[in-house]
């Protein structure tokens, strides 16, 4: 008699509802390679857990959104968004294809400088930027975003000291269908205060308005939303001209176009509940052509997104460490990697999958991470296949934030590589060392 | 005449609040010259049915739409590989996404069928709704999009009260000011999400539906309208008759021009106590009652498998206003059996075994 | 042992039905081989061994994964709470 593979023993109990995963077929298509790179080679390179990030999938996400733009505007410029990630190996991608850059801090505008920006080619925006900052992106020449009344007076303070004429831009805040309203962000629309800001600056004399900026929020599903913001924009635009003969350089209608990753208040997957990217070209151009100008005149679109560039070109690595049974039945595993490095978790149901085809009685499991904490869950119950401890698992969509806003805690981060077009991989990122962390600490001499 | 089809339906969940693949698989089986074997779909096992085995003659379960398209089509392909399947006929909104996403891969595997585009789909939501209704002589009653519950406030202005406070997708209540709107916004939001919309509330004397097939170029193949005689405490109807309206076939019509509706759809209307109709949503699939259709002489569900195979099917006209329907509830006696091989396999095929017992006979 | 898991009705398929709570489990080859050994009363020793010679490939993890199993069916109250192999 033939022996039969051996699979881990597993009785799931049928609840209705969920009585569809027992099939022969499996469910979840396995990952064994990122990029055209092994998994394995990967870990046996660098180590578990590791951020993985893929440089063709980059490269295509930029090209089609920023192609889907320019069919249908004539001029399109991209400003990387680069608190999404200011890795330099990843912003040198965007670099590379074209790409401004846009920052928030004076952090990242000394990184961008030092990753060979151009000043002229940073859009600094943000409701933080402290004096010397500001003093020296407006010298620079950084076109500045005027967030509040505060920091106006406080540009023209500079401008009128140095004796400089910057050319700044105003945000704007506004109501839109299908958008929440971010009101706490620039000028609002509605109730004049935009144009007052516009208005004083012509007034003032010291800053040339140039630019008109509106980033409606995070993860917009709905393309109209920009068509409405778009078009708002423009009639701001067109007014400036009629009444004031200003003419802006440019529209920047933010970022906030989704990546294909799954909020957990979604049903369906990203996958296939985000929109197409050129429904949102469609929608802004659309928009545009509210605009009342002769074509020599148009101002050019700005775009600044992140995580719709860079999301999906994101995997975490991670190994399962052990497994366990709760007490409500539940398979857990525990993860080498928790919600310290991937934060994202918290409001994504991030796809997980092996790196081979395991065959076998998927079961409800949790899979949580190393932290002492009972909040380190990076995905909730899910069926899964039957793995043991030592099973490599790549998480998908999480190349937004995570490498910008994990923390250290109770351990180092994790490398970061990247795996270029022709199956070539490197770190853009050592993993921590105990020198990374004690190197800024200090000791009282009385201690 | 061409070979029989096999058709793959969905919507097997004839519960309390009924999937519509059950009604879908009668009226195919009113058509034996045309159908051949009926293949269900199911996403659980517990779907009653997949037990009304002279329906359906094989089971399969699917991937829940929240796994995507992608396992969608994998399983597909196996269920296409074991039986043949010619045509499937999606039935449920959820899954409808997925379903558009890979027709193209099963229309390569000589599989068709006949649905909305991911664009008409988008246009019916309740959200666009009133923006067709701008565009188009549609009569929806008017709508305000909330995005925020501060615009709660703008309600008294721009429709006036009572209104009716409604989910994106489900979920409704009616207020009769602004502190009973802002409660119902919030818990609207919270179960359902958002955005809120707030309509206006037609004080209606009937709810009329319209079943109805669009040819995918602006033209109806068929429609059938249907007043609801009885309705449950959930407001399903329960019982309706079909009945003769020029209106109601005026404003389908409209409807299939405007949008080049392709596929089923379910047009649901009130009709105010001043005679006005009113479009209070439209489903993009075939409604739970859609057996009423076949029952009255224009079998829509044929229709539908026909024009998936690629099949022409003639505008129909003709149906008997007057023909009636009352749901019945009964409990099926099941076979442990059946359902422990279809938890377990994730298959259930009755098909042979029915071709055996026939050719024994 | 509770009578229970020799009552169980256990399908080829991996269906198993627990005729008492009315509750229904989908089980894989292992754990319909284990359930039918603990049927007929098997110790430890004689059901890894028999695991041994209907499957291939067992891993080292294989006792624990027994260990795990055995706590499911506590767990799911188809053998006693303090039944142990």
């Amino acid at each position: 008699m033939n022996k039969l593979p051996y699979e881990r023993p597993v009785l799931v109990p049928h609840r209705t509802g969920l009585m569809n995963k027992f099939g022969g077929m499996p469910s979840m298509e396995p990952m064994p390679r990122i990029g055209g790179v092994a998994v394995s080679e990967l870990l046996e390179t660098y180590g578990s857990p590791l951020f993985v990030f893929d440089e063709t999938t980059l490269v295509e996400r930029y090209h089609e959104l920023r192609d889907a733009l320019m069919r249908r505007y004539p001029k399109v410029r991209m400003a990387w968004s680069m608190k999404t990630n200011y890795l330099d190996g990843v912003v040198k991608v965007f670099q590379r294809e074209g790409a401004w850059i846009e920052v928030v801090s004076g952090f990242e505008w000394e990184k961008a400088i030092r990753q060979g920006f151009p000043a002229d080619h940073i859009h600094f925006n943000g409701p933080f930027k402290p004096r010397p900052d500001l003093e020296r992106a407006l010298l620079a020449g950084t076109f500045v975003h005027i967030d509040h009344f505060d920091e106006l007076l406080l540009a023209e303070t500079i401008a009128q000291e140095h004796g400089i004429h910057p050319k700044v831009a105003i945000r704007l805040n506004m109501k839109v269908e299908g958008a929440p309203h971010w009101s706490r962000f620039g000028f609002n629309l509605e109730s004049g205060e935009a144009r007052d800001a516009a208005n004083r600056i012509l007034a003032g004399g010291h800053l040339e308005l140039v630019g008109l900026h509106c980033h409606l929020g995070t993860f917009i599903l709905d393309p109209n939303a920009y068509r409405l913001s778009a078009t708002k924009l423009a009639t701001f635009a067109n007014e400036l001209r009629k009444e004031h003969g200003v003419v802006v350089e440019f529209i920047d209608v933010g970022g906030g176009i989704p990546s294909h990753n799954t909020l957990k208040a979604q049903y369906l997957p990203g996958s296939q509940a985000t929109p197409a990217v050129s429904r949102y070209a469609e929608a802004l151009a659309d928009g545009l052509a509210t605009l009342d100008l002769p074509p020599s005149k148009m101002p050019t679109l700005v775009l600044e997104n992140g995580r719709a560039l860079v999301d999906d070109a994101g995997y975490l690595v991670s190994r399962v460490h052990a497994t366990k049974r709760l007490s409500d039945g539940r398979r857990a595993l525990v993860m080498d990697a928790g919600v310290n490095v991937l934060f994202t978790s918290y409001w994504y149901k991030h796809e997980v999958r092996p790196t081979r085809d395991i065959r076998g009685v998927s079961e409800a499991s949790v899979l949580v991470g190393p932290l002492c904490m009972n909040i380190d869950v990076i995905r909730e119950t899910l069926m899964f296949p039957p793995v043991n401890a030592g099973e490599p698992l790549v998480f998908s969509q999480v190349g937004a934030y995570n490498v910008t806003q994990w923390m250290q805690f109770i351990t180092y981060r994790p490398a970061v590589v990247m795996v270029g077009a022709d199956g070539q991989h490197s770190l853009l990122r050592r993993r921590e060392t105990l020198e990374s962390i004690v190197d800024h600490e200090e000791l009282p001499a009385w201690l | 005449m061409n070979r029989k089809l096999t058709v793959a339906i969905t919507g097997l969940n004839a519960t309390d609040n009924p999937g519509p693949g059950v009604a879908v698989a009668r009226a195919l089986r009113d058509a034996p010259e045309h159908i051949g074997r009926i293949v269900g779909l199911a996403y659980d096992s517990m779907e009653p049915g997949i037990y009304q085995a002279e329906l359906v003659d094989d089971v399969f379960l699917i991937p829940y739409p929240s796994q995507g398209s992608e396992a969608l089509l994998r399983h597909l392909e196996h269920v296409i590989a074991q039986t043949g399947v010619d045509v499937i006929i999606p039935t449920l909104d959820s899954e409808l996404g997925n379903f558009i996403a890979v027709e193209p891969a099963l229309r390569a595997l000589g599989v068709g069928l006949f649905l909305p585009t991911a664009e008409q789909l988008e246009l019916r939501s309740k959200p666009q709704l009133t923006r067709l209704s701008e565009n188009s002589a549609l009569p929806v009653p008017h709508t305000l999009i909330l995005p925020d519950v501060g615009d709660v406030e703008s309600i008294e202005a721009e429709v006036g009260y009572p209104v009716a406070m409604k989910g994106a997708f489900y979920g409704a209540e009616i207020a009769t000011n602004v502190h009973e709107a802002i409660a119902a916004y919030h818990k609207l939001l919270a179960k359902w999400g958002g955005p809120i919309i707030a309509q206006r509330f037609i004080d209606g004397e009937s709810e009329l539906n319209v079943v109805a097939v669009g040819d995918g170029k602006g033209g109806l193949i068929g429609a059938v309208p249907m007043k609801k005689t009885v309705l449950t405490d959930k407001g399903k109807g329960w019982a309706g008759v079909a009945i003769r309206d020029e209106a109601l076939m005026e404003i389908t019509r409209q409807f299939m021009a405007t949008t080049r509706w392709r596929g089923p759809c379910e047009i649901e209307l009130i009709r105010s106590r001043t005679g006005e109709n009113y479009i209070i949503e439209i489903n993009p699939r075939f409604p739970a009652w859609c057996y009423l259709s076949a029952g009255a002489g224009m079998n829509l569900p044929l229709a539908v498998a026909q024009l998936a195979s690629g099949e022409v099917v003639k505008p129909m006209s003709d149906y008997r206003a007057g023909t009636m329907f009352v749901r019945i509830s009964l409990d099926q006696i099941v076979d442990l059996e059946d359902f422990g091989q279809l938890t377990s396999l994730g298959e259930l095929s009755r098909w042979n075994h029915k071709a055996a017992k026939k050719a024994a006979s | 042992m509770t009578t229970r898991i020799k009552d169980l009705a256990v399908s080829d398929n991996g269906f198993v039905f627990d005729p008492y709570s009315g509750s229904s489990f989908t089980t894989n080859a292992v754990g319909l081989h284990i359930i039918r050994r603990l049927q007929a009363n098997a110790s430890r020793s004689a059901i890894l061994q028999s695991l041994d010679e209907r499957f291939e490939g067992l891993t080292e993890t294989l006792d624990r994964d027994l260990d795990d199993f055995l706590l499911v069916l506590r767990q799911q109250k188809l053998v006693d709470p303090d039944f142990r192999l």
